[in-house]
């Protein structure tokens, strides 16, 4: 059994447990939580078209290859393994498309080597800043994002240098 | 704004680089592919996102959010004052936090959209600097379990898969700090409009 399977089971029965000691109607607060989700969700849905209509048009395109050799040599200079790159790329767009492209670097250079190593800390480092920014702005009505992306961007670069260095601290190699 | 110009920008990208490359059938393919999965993947995330938002409702009609919102109240305090005068929206903040220490991305979600939709109230479209904090401290992440990663290096053939913590932790921190640090040096660049 995994420990991080019992996380959720857990804190339902947990909540429920204590609401009900507490003579709180549980399921019917449920219920009308629920029924506030799925308003939330229509308001999402528009971020979520425009968003993945152009993340799967740039993938297809082969602008992310492009790209990736382009930033190739920067990332030597950040002590970045150049093979990241893809990855660093995906990342802040597509959380499935990071996973992917991370269980590839890994099967490829073994999970224990420097590379696959530095994959996964930046994958547990990092977030899908682009999916974030446009749900919560959108959900939430707002056109002017102000300094949210490049804020957001240079966290997650430095998450990504950050992971680079993280692994040759701890386990040396590079 | 600057979603404008990151959306026009990979989309014309995507266009010149599929005229050069020949791509251009699987860039139109994948347009089209791209707008349906979209609606997938809301509907994949519908029935989360409206559990998570029941729990939030169940934990506070019974007082726990409160209780989590004063765990979190005196950093909280520090980080985004003016929503922390609002108690359902610290309620909301502390959940989410929590829910993403606890690697909880699924949930914490739906709790941090429910504190979004509550610092926006009345600003007229513009993004509060608080609430910028808010996202971009969502875009970095502070999980302490990264469960997702450790399964994907397991699967990869690891026999330690959590061997890489503490280099997680110290990679989060930074990046973290990197996010708050830039999201308060451009804020106070910037005026607010």
């Amino acid at each position: 059994m995994n420990l991080s399977s019992l996380v959720i089971p857990v804190l339902l029965s947990a909540v429920a447990v204590y609401g009900l000691g507490k003579r709180v109607d549980v399921y019917g607060a449920l219920t009308h939580g629920a029924e506030e989700g799925l308003t939330v969700l229509l308001r999402i849905v528009p971020a979520l078209v425009g968003l993945l209509t152009a993340v799967s048009m740039f993938r297809a395109s082969g602008a992310m290859e492009w790209l990736s050799a382009l930033f190739a040599p920067a990332l030597g200079l950040l002590g970045i393994p150049p093979e990241t790159a893809p990855l660093m790329l995906v990342r802040p767009v597509s959380g499935n498309g990071a996973l992917a492209v991370a269980s590839d670097l890994m099967a490829s250079h073994g999970p224990d080597s420097y590379v696959g190593r530095v994959a996964a800390v930046m994958l547990g480092s990092t977030e899908t800043t682009f999916y974030t920014i446009a749900v919560y702005f959108g959900s939430a009505g707002i056109h002017k994002t102000r300094h949210t992306v490049p804020a957001a961007l240079a966290a997650d670069l430095t998450g990504f240098a950050a992971a680079a260095l993280a692994v040759r601290l701890f386990f040396g190699g590079g | 704004m600057e979603m404008a110009w990151v959306w026009t920008g990979m989309v014309t990208l995507s266009l010149v680089f599929g005229l050069l490359s020949g791509n251009l059938d699987a860039v139109a393919n994948a347009a089209l592919e791209g707008a349906r999965s979209a609606i997938e993947l809301s509907l994949s995330m519908a029935g989360i996102l409206c559990l998570w938002s029941g729990v939030m409702e169940i934990m506070n009609a019974c007082g726990l959010s409160a209780g989590l919102a004063r765990l979190f109240r005196p950093l909280l305090r520090r980080l985004l004052p003016n929503a922390c005068r609002d108690e359902e929206t610290l309620a909301a903040v502390s959940a989410n936090v929590s829910a993403n220490l606890l690697g909880l991305g699924n949930a914490a979600t739906p709790l941090g959209i429910r504190a979004a939709r509550r610092m926006a109230r009345g600003c007229g479209g513009v993004a509060s600097n608080e609430l910028c904090l808010l996202v971009v401290l969502n875009t970095a992440s502070i999980q302490l379990l990264p469960a997702t990663i450790a399964s994907v290096r397991a699967a990869a053939g690891c026999a330690a898969p959590f061997d890489i913590l503490p280099a997680v932790w110290l990679a989060s921190a930074l990046s973290v700090t990197a996010g708050l640090l830039a999201a308060w040096l451009l804020s106070h660049g910037r005026a607010e409009r």
